[in-house]
């Protein structure tokens, strides 16, 4: 089962500047939820929290410990909003792709997914992540600390040092992607074998219930991972560790 | 995969991005962490107070127990005075009766002397008188009325001297 993307070429009449509809819409909708999320949980707010805001209260938490665990908190505070933003949009973008897909069954044309599972998205993400890491190290340590730290902690090694970070960005987006990818290529599998027949639903669905609920464990620990690489990034490049 | 980069989707996904940083800045974690804050202050205000009234009750609490132990002192000693303010007065009542007695009853024995006293000189008088009347009928005519008169005073003297 092949599926295609809803692509419009050459949007605005801007020559190369395609766009793919379904990541749009998917992450539009992540976006959305994540917002309702906060949003809902910041309504009316009490001293003593209860329900959404004891929820996310929890996450705050959580991404607070994740950094501090790289960082001291005052210099990973400034990095908070970052954080969370990444967490709780990948966390979602993971989950929409779960528990159903929106295929057009005429043109293959896939538009429900986890946007996450669209290397573009994610490379974007790893890109933005490094250029944030490359721009605070430069604004907290000063261009002359920042470009010596390629040559630490032997000059030698600068060539490796650069790999480093084209590795760092490359890894980075393409573990999330890989994940992500794969489950919805299983889910999709299983979704057409249990489409096949009443043999084949009796078949694909004990693995697809157990497929599902590692998706959700994979997606969970995929934000996670983004989240704690960014965080050991940006404490690499914005720490004076030497 | 895609065959090219949709450039479209990258701007797409940055702004998006950015956007929803701000909104939430704006509407959830901001208000969220602040409310959060407010909570730390209030907490550790409130520990301090009750710190700090925890160690007034347990000043008070010495106050009181000291109080207590200087009152049971105070009685303990209003106790002991009063026993021995007791005691002094039982004695002094018991050494003034003594006195007492002892007193009525040399006075009741002088008393007995003098009556006694009296009683012998009378007597001797009465006896005296008697005498002379008896002796004076006995024998008025063998002696004048001064060796009457001595004769008398021996007998009585003899007579004296044997009571």
């Amino acid at each position: 089962m092949q599926h295609e993307s809803p692509i419009v070429h050459d949007l605005f009449g801007i020559t190369g500047f395609h766009v793919n509809l379904s990541n749009i819409i998917m992450l539009t909708v992540a976006a959305l939820i994540v917002f309702c999320i906060g949003f809902f949980s910041a309504r009316n707010l009490k001293m003593k929290p209860s329900g959404m805001q004891n929820a996310f209260e929890w996450i705050i938490d959580f991404i607070k410990n994740t950094i501090s665990s790289t960082m001291d908190w005052k210099t990973g505070e400034r990095f908070f909003g970052l954080g969370i933003t990444i967490f709780l949009l990948i966390f979602v973008s993971n989950m929409l792709g779960i528990p159903f897909m929106i295929v057009n069954s005429e043109t293959h044309e896939l538009w429900w997914k986890s946007p996450t599972a669209d290397p573009v998205i994610t490379m974007t993400f790893a890109v933005m992540v490094i250029f944030l890491t490359h721009f605070y190290g430069v604004k907290m340590k000063g261009v002359k600390e920042y470009g010596k730290d390629y040559l630490r902690p032997v000059p030698f090694l600068l060539p490796l040092n650069i790999i480093e970070e084209f590795a760092n960005t490359l890894t980075l987006g393409m573990r999330l992607f890989g994940n992500l990818y794969a489950k919805e290529i299983l889910l999709t599998l299983l979704t057409g074998i249990g489409g096949a027949g009443i043999l084949g639903a009796m078949g694909a669905g004990i693995p697809m219930i157990a497929w599902q609920a590692f998706s959700i464990f994979i997606g969970a620990i995929q934000a996670f991972i983004f989240l704690m690489l960014t965080m050991v990034y940006l404490s690499h490049k914005v720490l004076d560790e030497h | 995969m895609p065959e090219a980069i949709y450039w479209g989707d990258v701007v797409f996904s940055l702004a998006m991005f950015i956007i929803l940083l701000l909104l939430l800045r704006r509407f959830a974690w901001g208000p969220i962490m602040n409310v959060m804050k407010e909570r730390e202050e209030h907490i550790s205000s409130e520990i301090e107070n009750a710190e700090k009234h925890r160690k007034d009750a347990e000043k008070y609490v010495e106050e009181q127990r000291l109080e207590v132990e200087r009152a049971k002192e105070e009685a303990q000693s209003i106790i002991e005075n009063a026993k021995k303010t007791s005691e002094k007065q039982g004695e002094d009542i018991i050494a003034q009766s003594r006195a007492e007695a002892e007193r009525l009853k040399e006075s009741a024995q002088a008393d007995i002397a003098r009556e006694k006293e009296q009683a012998i000189a009378e007597l001797r008088e009465e006896v005296g008188s008697l005498s002379v009347m008896i002796a004076s009928k006995i024998i008025e005519k063998e002696l004048d009325e001064k060796e009457q008169q001595q004769l008398i005073e021996d007998y009585v003297k003899e007579a004296g001297g044997r009571l």
